[in-house]
């Protein structure tokens, strides 16, 4: 807590949460929630108090509860608790489901089985009511489907109305980000989305929606960027707008402004680099957040024309910002800027190198490596450079002082190492060899990083043989033997180097310089021999190269080369793997001179198998990154030379002289071509080069330089390269679940079950599962089939009224659409009528509002894409004076506009009937809302049930409306909770309301403790005009054989504009003995034993004139007397409940004819008649 | 997702944190300096986004803060969020705090910790956004404290806690607290509504 260790207090914090107090209980799930986490042993003894707060029915020891596992839920928590949290997701409080729903994300996470049970009633969720809940729905799914895109694309057609529909910007925002992740899976999305989202950027004043668009039309426009014609208005808009939002003074929008620009840069270059300027005048800004983003920008903004400029700038900035991380991050981006796409901006490399040479002046600098990478990688693939580099290269080694001069420049002097290796491996360049390998042997040397000092005696060696080569002709040998003494004098400082890498290099090197100092003094001419040990070239290498060796066929690394070795044997089997590996020895390649094409290729090979031990494999690649920060590079003892003024380095080239030059040149260039026959094309001299560089417009822009990039080398049969390899460990994975196919029988969210004596047979088990345990208004058996073929007949109805949709679609399209182009009739008739699988079908469907199927659309000329969009555009309720430049068509528009209206129409009145049935069934939650259970056939394919519900009424005036309807509650034998809906139909303010009530001696209302027994309640809220909220109430009860009446008033204040009066409602509570039962499922051979114990006594019905189906008859006792079906045979069936103190009730129902006849058992006689009587009321009502 | 939520003064020192994910208190201290050193060292009037910091969650992470007189809020959030919904989000909450303890000042977090993470339970639930709208809110969180209240409150805890906690031997008694102007002032931003 607060950054200390509290889990010594982690069982008293335990205590505390199970507090009946809502203070400490508040306090400790707080607690709790701050220091508990998966590996708090004391978590697993909260399975149950958590539990319990969930089903408290006090709102806010729920959403305590809710809100404390929210932070420290484990995977056996979210096992055990989850199927009592889907049941809150329906509970009535808004308050209580918001949390509900929000949670089962981080259940997902911990208990991945869990979302496909849950799915459809977090779907449900979508379209609840209540904003909140809603926005907490969209919420969790946008947050499942970052992860995992795929599985929720078919909620596309929901979200897409959503949006249209929503006015809350937390919800939009969440829905359009989501959107901007389906996106790339279905390019048909993006263009249904592109108008109402530009509709949207046109329309909406809050930025931060208004950005959000911006970025999903992004995404959109990406994934569309290939083969749309014109969305260049979109991709305009865009831009117009994110550089309003660069202009405005609010810094925080010109970071996102620059953050979403530096999105559309990835494809659509051309219509950013208009605003070069804006980005620019960001690179001066003051915050650093914002130079950062804007030099992302540059990045993809260069072109041949104005690399050198913006460099430039750069430069400047790099001069102003000294000694921050701004200026590292400044420096990595022109190298990066430079040399991206394989140096394709690039026009004259004597200026790259010049400006890599000044970089390296950056005092203090990390990305010394950076720096020398670039210079090696130039230097070895732009032949033509070579000269020019090994120049400046020598001129850096001579003034090395000044780079090693001080501890702090530490990481520049890597850039040494590549002086030190190309003045080395191109010497045939240098002009003076003598004095550069003089100044690689300088005894400062011996300060270096022992990586560069073993790459300064490497070339020192190769120097020599190219002084050596340079003399040996002359007939005075005198220059070739100083060399050798020389290095006999200096290289001895270096066999003592710590070093053991300097220390092999150095002895061997001096061996071999004294070898030849013998020969020397002989007159034998060895030069050719000297030379020869370095010969031959050493060609970059793709940086996957080495990944992508295809493994040669027959070769098992896992299979056992020998038989697995017993332990004797283990000294025999040395010599035998010896000669296996020997042949796989890398053979020294680098004496070849000859080169031809064979030779070529064998050395390729062996290279290849050489790379990765070689120190002087010089490509970029991770592995060879090792080399360069080799460990021990802070600690070598650097002698210090404070230079406090930088010195001017005599020779160094300033860059800035290369751009007047290039400009100069480009001039010339151009005046040059004028003279020239202009139709003659110019041939593209790069010949390494990517193909297509550059915008045409720069094409004629020639390098100064005769430019060759060798290209990197990559093995012959390469593997075809599949990076993206996922995290395995991601919590997410487990969540990649495809959630359209039809539940499975057994996956259901496991129950903690009461009786487990009563459960037999294992079917029976599933079955019993399958309703949640707080379900106490669960009714039926047949009820409980209904909700385990819920998924499947909600789905096969909905397949089947699509598919009547359709059809009805065709048939429409069919008769309106004769004189239109047979093609498109046609298309849409070959795309609706096959009755496809039901999802996939309904999201194709949608998302081809427009007649064109996908397929078709690619070939179709572009007139009728063309078409496409307009009714697309019309499909997605555009302003009708939007300009249609398709004329001929606009039949078609309008004839899809209406269909559009139409399916609205529906839509809202389906919309309208569910809230009616939301309203009347708050309590059908245990059966997956109250329409599904109602509405859907059952499975025998009776007609279905006419709505029902619990409520009563219990008083109603003016102002307010009551109803209510009381339950059971197994866990406490006494007493029953009262579920009061207060309704305001005024349009005044009610608050203060209090709930009281007379007691008897029989019934009492619990008060709080200290309240005395006559004192009312405060109802926990206040009504608007027109809400509606509900209010429970714990009664306690002696008796329940009897029904009883309770007297009671509400008072309450109506709160007007101008004036408050305080107003009075009397009610008569009903406690029915019905209220006292509690459906309980039973099984039937418990069931039969219970008959046959004998201790029941039986009392019997008959109902005439009964005039409904059999199953709506049993529905109803189910529903309104809390009953259960055991079994039902024909007409028959018989049923089961018990009350809260444990009576058993048995029924017998038998139908015919229009007569019930009900044979009923029970162990209290009283309660079992006043059970019949008001069962018998139930069916005299309808 | 909100990653983690952290208030801190002008100084650093932490007046509430909030980790969404679990984090050992180490790390959690660790998170706390470096954010603390990333966030204090910028102006006024640059904007309030921030690359994260190396230890919570790397790149793809952001922090989003906001500095009210001596405090600094910031949000750890991943790229579900979106930026200035959260600014907004902070200025709710702050604004929400405002409201419940009638111009907030630091003191009132130190002193009354349990209820700022009960307002901030009622916003953010598990690291995801519950609730946006202030006065459905503070209904909620007034409605709990009346629960409190109608069970005599924290006060009519046993006497011998309160003696506990007296005796309580803390390593490090703050000698003085005196910390200025420290009302936070909230400036009346438009609505994102």
């Amino acid at each position: 807590m607060l950054g200390y260790d509290v889990s010594w207090a982690a069982f008293n914090i335990v205590e505390v949460m199970s507090s009946s107090k809502f203070t400490y209980k508040r306090i400790g799930y707080l607690a709790a929630s701050q220091c508990f986490h998966e590996g708090t042993d004391v978590i697993m003894l909260t399975t149950n108090q958590i539990r319990k707060d969930l089903s408290s029915p006090n709102q806010y020891d729920t959403g305590v509860a809710l809100t404390g596992l929210s932070c420290f839920v484990t995977p056996d928590l979210a096992r055990d608790l989850a199927n009592d949290i889907m049941t809150l997701m329906s509970h009535t409080k808004p308050y209580i489901r918001k949390k509900a729903v929000l949670i089962m994300y981080k259940v997902f996470l911990k208990y991945p089985e869990s979302l496909r049970p849950a799915f459809p009633r977090l779907k449900e969720k979508l379209e609840d009511p209540d904003p909140g809940v809603q926005s907490a729905a969209v919420n969790v799914i946008c947050e499942l489907a970052r992860r995992n895109p795929k599985n929720y694309l078919s909620l596309a057609p929901l979200f897409f109305k959503l949006m249209t529909s929503s006015t809350n910007n937390w919800v939009l925002i969440k829905i359009i980000k989501l959107f901007g992740a389906l996106t790339p899976l279905e390019p048909r999305l993006g263009k249904k989305l592109i108008e109402p989202l530009t509709n949207l950027i046109h329309s909406t004043s809050a930025m931060s929606l208004l950005y959000e668009c911006v970025n999903t039309v992004i995404a959109v426009l990406i994934s569309l960027s290939s083969g749309m014609p014109n969305h260049s208005a979109s991709i305009q808009l865009c831009v117009q707008k994110l550089r309003i939002l660069i202009e405005d003074s609010d810094q925080n929008l010109k970071y996102l402004g620059l953050l979403a620009m530096s999105k559309i840069l990835k494809t659509h270059p051309k219509s950013v680099q208009s605003h070069k300027d804006l980005i620019l005048q960001c690179l001066d800004d003051k915050d650093e957040s914002i130079r950062l983003r804007a030099l992302d920008l540059l990045y993809g903004m260069v072109s041949k024309k104005n690399l050198m400029e913006i460099v430039k700038k750069l430069m400047l900035h790099v001069d102003k910002a000294e000694g921050t991380t701004y200026r590292d991050e400044l420096l990595t981006k022109i190298i990066d800027i430079c040399s991206q796409s394989n140096y394709q901006y690039i026009t004259n490399f004597e200026w790259y190198i010049s400006i890599l040479v000044e970089l390296t002046r950056l005092e203090g600098t990390r990305h010394g490596h950076l720096i020398a990478s670039q210079m090696l990688d130039v230097a070895i693939r732009v032949k033509a450079i070579r000269g020019f580099a090994v120049a400046q290269m020598a001129t850096l080694l001579d003034n090395a002082h000044l780079l090693t001069g001080n501890t702090q420049r530490n990481g520049i002097c890597e850039v040494l190492y590549a002086a030190a290796w190309i003045c080395g491996e191109f010497s045939e360049h240098l002009e003076d060899p003598m004095q550069t390998l003089e100044a690689m042997l300088r005894p400062k040397v011996a300060t270096l990083p022992g990586h560069i000092q073993a790459v300064y005696v490497q070339n020192a060696a190769k120097l020599f043989a190219t002084v050596l080569q340079k003399h040996e002709g002359e007939t005075d040998s005198q220059v070739a033997q100083e060399t050798s003494q020389l290095l006999i004098e200096r290289l001895p400082l270096f066999v003592q180097s710590a070093n053991l890498e300097v220390q092999e290099r150095a002895s061997c090197i001096i061996q071999l310089v004294k070898y030849i100092q013998k020969l020397q003094q002989k007159n034998v001419e060895v030069a050719d021999e000297v030379t020869a040990l370095f010969a031959g070239e050493l060609n970059p290498v793709a940086p996957k190269a080495q990944k992508k060796v295809p493994i040669p066929e027959g070769l098992d690394l896992d299979a056992w080369i020998n038989e697995p070795p017993s332990e004797s044997e283990s000294e025999d089997e040395k010599p035998k793997s010896k000669a296996v590996f020997a042949k796989e020895e890398p053979k020294h390649s680098r004496r070849h001179t000859e080169v031809d094409e064979k030779e070529l290729a064998r050395r390729r090979e062996v290279r290849k198998q050489e790379q990765a031990n070689n120190p002087f494999y010089i490509k970029a690649s991770p592995s060879s990154q090792k080399v360069f920060d080799a460990p021990g590079v802070e600690h070598i003892p650097v002698v210090q030379i404070d230079l406090s003024v930088p010195l001017k380095v005599p020779g160094m080239p300033m860059s800035d002289q290369y751009v007047k030059l290039e400009e100069e040149r480009r001039q010339k260039d151009k005046a040059d071509k004028k003279k020239k026959d202009k139709k003659k094309k110019r041939e593209k001299r790069g010949k390494g080069r990517k193909a297509d560089s550059g915008p045409e417009s720069e094409e004629d822009i020639t390098p100064a330089q005769q430019v060759d990039i060798v290209t990197e080398e990559m093995p012959e049969n390469a593997l075809p390269s599949d990076d993206d390899d996922k995290d395995p460990n991601d919590p997410h994975k487990a969540l990649d679940i495809d959630l359209d196919k039809p539940l499975a029988d057994s996956e259901k969210l496991p129950v903690r079950t009461h009786r487990p004596e009563v459960l037999k047979s294992p079917a029976e088990d599933r079955e019993n599962e399958s309703i949640p345990q707080e379900s106490k208004k669960k009714s039926s058996k047949e009820k409980k089939e209904k909700k385990k073929d819920k998924e499947k007949d909600r789905k096969r109805s909905k397949e089947e009224k699509k598919k009547k949709k359709k059809h009805k679609e065709v048939e429409e399209e069919l008769m309106e659409s004769q004189p239109e182009e047979a093609v498109q009739s046609e298309d849409t008739k070959e795309m609706a009528v096959p009755p496809t699988s039901a999802e996939a079908s309904d999201l194709d469907f949608w998302l081809s509002s427009a007649p064109v199927p996908p397929a078709a659309q690619e070939v179709t000329a572009p007139s009728s894409t063309a078409a496409v969009d307009t009714s697309s555009a019309a499909a997605a309720e555009s302003e009708p004076d939007e300009p249609k430049d398709t004329e001929p068509e606009d039949t078609k528009s309008s004839k899809h506009k209406k269909k559009k209206q139409k399916k609205e129409k529906e839509e809202k009145e389906k919309k309208k009937k569910k809230r009616h049935h939301h309203h009347h069934h708050h309590r059908h939650h245990s059966d997956g809302g109250g329409e599904d259970s109602v509405q859907n056939g059952t499975v025998e394919d009776e007609e279905p049930l006419p709505p029902m519900s619990n409520y009563s009424l219990l008083a109603e005036n003016s102002y307010i409306k009551m109803v209510y309807d009381i339950q059971g509650n197994h866990q406490d034998e006494s007493k029953v909770v009262v579920s009061v809906i207060f309704e305001n139909k005024s349009d005044s303010f009610l608050k203060s309301m209090e709930f009281n009530v007379l007691d008897s001696l029989n019934s009492k209302l619990q008060r709080p403790d200290g309240a005395g027994p006559h004192d009312g309640l405060t109802v926990p809220f206040q009504l608007p005009p027109g809400v509606s909220n509900e209010a429970r109430f714990v009664f306690t009860v002696q008796s329940i054989v009897m029904p009883q009446k309770l007297k009671g008033t509400l008072t309450f204040i109506v709160k007007s504009e101008e004036s408050s009066t305080h107003e009075k409602l009397d009610f008569k509570l009903h406690f029915t003995c019905t209220s006292y039962l509690i459906t309980t499922p039973c099984y039937s051979d418990a069931y039969a034993k219970l008959l046959e114990s004998g201790d029941l006594k039986g009392s019997s019905l008959r109902l005439e004139g009964v005039n409904m189906p059999f199953h709506h008859l049993l529905a109803r006792i189910c529903f309104h007397h809390h009953f259960s079906v055991v079994e039902r045979i024909d007409s028959c069936a018989s049923m089961y409940s018990r009350s809260i103190q444990g009576h058993h009730v048995c029924l017998l129902v038998k139908t015919s004819d229009q007569t019930v006849t009900i044979d009923a058992k029970c162990d209290e006689p009283s309660l079992l008649g006043n059970v019949l009587d008001e069962i018998k009321q139930t069916f005299s009502k309808c | 997702m909100i990653k983690a939520i952290l208030i801190f003064n002008n100084h650093g020192k932490p007046r509430l944190s909030k980790f969404y994910e679990h984090y050992t208190e180490d790390t959690e201290q660790q998170i706390i300096r470096e954010t603390f050193h990333l966030v204090s060292k910028r102006d006024e009037n640059v904007c309030n986004f921030l690359e994260g910091g190396l230890l919570i969650g790397g790149s793809e992470n952001k922090l989003i803060y906001r500095h009210y007189a001596t405090l600094y809020f910031v949000f750890c959030v991943d790229s579900s969020e979106s930026e200035l919904g959260i600014l907004d989000l902070i200025q709710v909450f702050v604004e929400t705090l405002d409201k419940c303890f009638e111009n907030v000042c630091e003191l009132d977090l130190i002193f009354h910790m349990d209820k700022v993470h009960n307002i901030l339970a009622e916003m953010v639930m598990g690291g995801m956004v519950l609730e946006t709208n202030m006065s459905e809110i503070i209904t909620q969180a007034e409605a709990q404290t009346k629960m409190e209240k109608s069970e005599a409150g924290i006060a009519g805890a046993p006497a011998r806690a309160v003696s506990a906690v007296k005796n309580m031997n803390l390593p490090e008694m703050p000698k003085n607290i005196n910390i200025g102007d420290i009302s936070i002032k909230v400036p009346n931003l438009p609505s994102f509504k």
